[in-house]
């Protein structure tokens, strides 16, 4: 067949949106000053969680690696940043070390689970969360599930701590939603979408897979240990039972798969609903849980590419381009049945 | 020290009887059921609320819900896996956990947070023992948990090896397509395979509420064990999941032993050690861990 | 009434029609035998009648009933017995595991384990080993004694010399010509053309997913199938009549 595709890198719609993005961005920085206290504090948990969303999704959605045991460096985070505040870190700065840290542990435990495959992967990563929960326990520091305090935090009065948090939320969030998307966009970007689409086949034209995997552990590592400092931050207290609790997974889960398991905007998408339906809902206590859970449930079997996916596929949406698009000229109607199946084997996803 | 060892021998039994609807439901399905656990504990409170409510001795009572958990699993099979499992192998990871998470929080808000026990329905059993040469006590409730174990590995390899059905679900375990060429309904075959795991994993629950306390959210901790003594079992037969429960327990005891937050950490610790020399020394990194009873591999 | 009648059939394999519109009919107690290149659509053919397949378009009709949607397993019931391409054994089951597998339809006939290691005597020493030890030969046998265990009114066979010595085809064949003699319905899909020829009565040679010459294997000359063979030939392109 010989029509000329057009290969584009984004879309007139994705230029603008990045203009957009940087738009929301400053307003982002400067809305405080608009906003009651009580919505900082919200707004700093939307940008966790965003964070969070997004990390998971870097993890399963790219790398086809789904954990049930995230946890591990939520809690991790928090701990490594007590840990360091308690040995004379600025506890703000004690925040970032913490998540270096983190993403230096991910790294050998990386070298050990990315061995093992799907779910075997999933709850292997479980219990590696149960054991460090149980052995941080074990630290004097923390005095077992009594647990600690950021206590050198309390050094700064309230409204500074909670615009410093809330900026270095916003900042994080900006910061790892980035890096994501250079990753994606870049040469990596490709060898990762080759591994989502087919693992075997990407190893057999020399896509590392393993190392492109590691990367995206230690990343999402790293980006989960940021968000457990950053909560650690605004809750102050530290009790391992909250930090190193499944249910921090199962909210990064259900924010993916509902937004959109490997789309990059799917997993903000993801998070945002999350925070309306936890701000407007989470007061229903068990309820709500059960419908988390039934929707992600729900989600899995009917739509399981997310609302993002679903419409982008539907009206081939793309706002944040990550990679290329192959568009042919023909009209789909004169190609005959090849055709559209075609496009949309060369649409990418991401 | 003797006596620890037979305990910890004893509690293996329980452990392999958790552990071995989840490596069969893996073996034929290539799943692994994140609800596991949860399922298990909603047997317990099953016949804990038959028990409390009706005076459903719990022996009685899993006349009636043993019966129930296998049409769940056939349910569970039928209406959520084989849907999931069409999407990839990630999904059904997402489509059992999400389960679990609404199974954990409808016990919740149906019996709330309060532990429950169902030592309390079964008399003296639950702290009865017998005196062993040695003046070892053992439970008589850990030796009839043990006992049923080794009786349902048994009875489960014999029906694996000796029956049509059982060939046909091993014939759909080593490859479903050709199974449905040579006249096996696999979609049936796996169905009841299922079945049979939730009924395991049943009377798994049963043993969890008269040998111990459960509450709503205890189904992780099931799932985790059911997984590690899966996982140490490893390859070879059903009789692998005893050893693979003996061996985690045997390291919760020691690590109690050693200190008295060590019988988890010891589990884990064990759990782990085993897969690192796994890996390391069969290069089995790259396929699964889990498998099949009746010899398989794939 | 043909025992097993295609009408039309188009099967997809993605975007790739393996086969493009085929119509033929074979009647009760025939050997068809189903030559042709490489990719030509044989195995897909086979696969698709065995229930392997869905049809994208067309029809297979067995013993007058339309096959469409019914399931593989199903079709076993019916009659329908496939001896896959790569003999597809269970290799973790024995030998004797992997015949009575074929007994699950539970359609009543005379086939036994012990029928078949009868005809298959190489068998008999073998009848507890794992079917993943078993030499080519033990493990052609035993596929195609699962599959006659089902006790088929239609039995397919697709390239069951593929990987056998001279002389253990020869063993092979000789068991099936008992098959042949006996009335059962045979499909085979044959490489070796003087092979497919001798043991057929009617002969299909496809090309690309379509039927290039079809005929009694009496009167169709080695010369006519092999120029089919390599496309030099397209009589009765459109498929004999039905």
């Amino acid at each position: 067949m010989s029509v000329s595709a057009v290969i584009e890198r984004g879309t007139a719609a994705s230029r603008a949106a990045g203009i957009g993005i940087a738009a929301i961005v400053v307003l982002l920085a400067v809305a405080p000053q608009f906003l009651s206290a009580g919505m900082v504090d919200r707004m700093t948990a939307l940008f966790i969680y965003v964070i969070l969303a997004a990390m998971w999704n870097a993890l399963a959605g790219f790398g086809g690696l789904v954990s049930v045991g995230q946890q591990l460096f939520f809690g991790l985070g928090a701990y490594f940043a007590i840990r360091l505040a308690n040995a004379g870190l600025n506890p703000f700065v004690s925040l970032f070390v913490s998540a270096i840290v983190v993403g230096a542990v991910s790294w050998p435990i990386s070298l050990f689970m990315l061995r093992l495959k799907n779910g075997e992967f999933a709850i292997g990563m479980w219990v590696i969360a149960a054991l460090t929960h149980l052995l941080v326990n074990l630290d004097r520091l923390i005095q077992g599930e009594t647990g600690t305090s950021l206590i050198s935090l309390n050094v700064y009065d309230a409204s500074t701590r909670r615009l410093t948090i809330y900026w270095l939320a916003l900042a994080s969030m900006t910061a790892l939603l980035a890096i994501l998307f250079g990753l994606l966009r870049g040469s990596t970007g490709a060898a990762i979408r080759a591994i989502r689409d087919n693992e075997d086949a990407a190893a057999s034209v020399g896509v590392r897979v393993t190392g492109t995997k590691r990367l995206l552990f230690v990343l999402a590592a790293f980006g989960i240990g940021v968000a457990g400092a950053l909560w650690l931050a605004t809750a102050i207290t530290f009790q391992p039972k909250t930090y190193f609790n499944v249910q921090w997974t199962a909210y990064m889960i259900f924010m993916v798969l509902v937004g959109g398991i490997g789309t990059f905007e799917g997993a903000i998408l993801g998070a945002l609903l999350f925070f309306l339906i936890e701000t407007w809902f989470g007061g229903t206590g068990v309820w709500y849980l059960i419908g988390l859970g039934a929707t992600a449930l729900v989600f899995s079997l009917f739509l399981p590419r997310g609302l993002w996916g679903t419409l982008e596929e539907r009206f081939g949406w793309r706002l944040l381009s990550v990679g290329y698009r192959v568009r042919l000229p023909a009209d789909e109607a004169t190609g005959g049945a090849a055709l559209p199946a075609n496009t949309t084997t060369h649409r990418e996803k991401a | 020290m003797s006596n620890q060892i037979i305990q910890g021998i004893l509690l293996g039994g329980y452990y392999a009887l958790i552990a071995c609807g989840l490596s069969f439901m893996f073996s034929v399905m290539r799943i692994i059921n994140l609800a596991h656990g949860s399922l298990a504990v909603l047997s317990a409170f099953a016949l804990w609320f038959l028990a409390s409510r009706f005076h459903i001795s719990p022996f009685l009572g899993l006349a009636i819900v043993l019966p129930l958990m296998a049409v769940i699993g056939w349910a569970l099979q039928r209406f959520l896996l084989e849907r999931s499992a069409r999407g990839g192998a990630l999904l059904p990871i997402l489509t059992t956990f999400g389960l679990a998470i609404v199974i954990d929080n409808v016990l919740f808000e149906q019996f709330g947070a309060d532990t429950r026990s169902l030592a309390p329905f079964i008399g003296s059993l639950s702290y009865d023992s017998w005196e062993w040469p040695g003046s070892i006590f053992v439970g008589k409730l850990a030796v009839i948990i043990f006992v049923t174990a080794v009786i349902l590995l048994g009875g489960l390899q014999l029906f694996l090896t000796r029956t049509g059905l059982g060939r046909s679900i091993r014939a759909t375990s080593e490859d479903p397509d050709t199974a449905g060429l040579v006249g096996v309904d696999s979609r049936r075959a796996m169905a009841i395979a299922a079945a049979i795991a939730m009924v395991t994993v049943g009377l798994a629950g049963a043993f969890l509420g008269m040998r111990a306390t459960f509450d709503p959210y205890a189904g992780a901790t099931q799932l985790l064990f059911a997984f590690e003594a899966a996982v140490i079992g490893g390859a070879g037969s059903l009789w692998g999941t005893l050893v693979g429960g003996i061996v985690l327990a045997l390291a919760q005891t020691l690590g109690a032993k050693i200190h008295p937050q060590g019988f988890l950490i010891g589990g884990h610790l064990a759990f782990l050690i085993v897969l690192f020399v796994r890996l390391y020394t069969s290069g089995l990194g790259l396929r699964g861990l889990l498998r099949l009873s009746a010899g398989k591999a794939s | 009434m043909s025992l097993l009648s295609i009408e039309d059939l188009v099967i997809r394999h993605g975007l790739l029609q393996a086969v493009r519109g085929v119509s033929f009919g074979v009647e009760r107690g025939e050997t068809l035998a189903l030559v042709g290149a490489n990719g030509a659509g044989k195995t897909t053919l086979l696969r698709a009648i065995a229930g392997a397949h869905q049809a994208a378009a067309g029809r297979v009709l067995f013993d007058g009933t339309d096959l469409s949607g019914v399931p593989s397993h199903e079709r076993v019931r019916r009659g329908i017995a496939l001896v896959p391409e790569g003999r597809r054994l269970f290799v973790q089951m024995t030998v004797e595991e992997n015949l009575l597998l074929g007994r699950t339809a539970g359609r009543p006939g005379d086939w036994s384990v012990d029928r078949v290691l009868d005809t298959f005597p190489n068998l008999k020493p073998r009848r507890h080993a794992k079917a993943g030890h078993l030499s080519g030969g033990e493990q052609q046998a035993t596929a195609i004694g699962r599959a006659l265990m089902s006790n088929p009114d239609l039995l397919l066979l697709d390239e069951v010399s593929l990987g056998l010595s001279p002389l253990v085809v020869d063993r092979v064949y000789a068991s099936l010509q008992g098959l042949m003699n006996s009335g059962t319905t045979i499909i085979l899909v044959e490489q070796d053309l003087n092979r497919a020829l001798s043991v057929s009565s009617k002969v299909m040679c496809m090309l690309e997913g379509r039927i290039a010459l079809a005929g009694d294997s009496s009167s169709v000359s080695r010369d006519e199938v092999t120029k089919a063979y390599f496309g030099l030939h397209r009589k009765n392109a459109g498929g004999m009549p039905a």
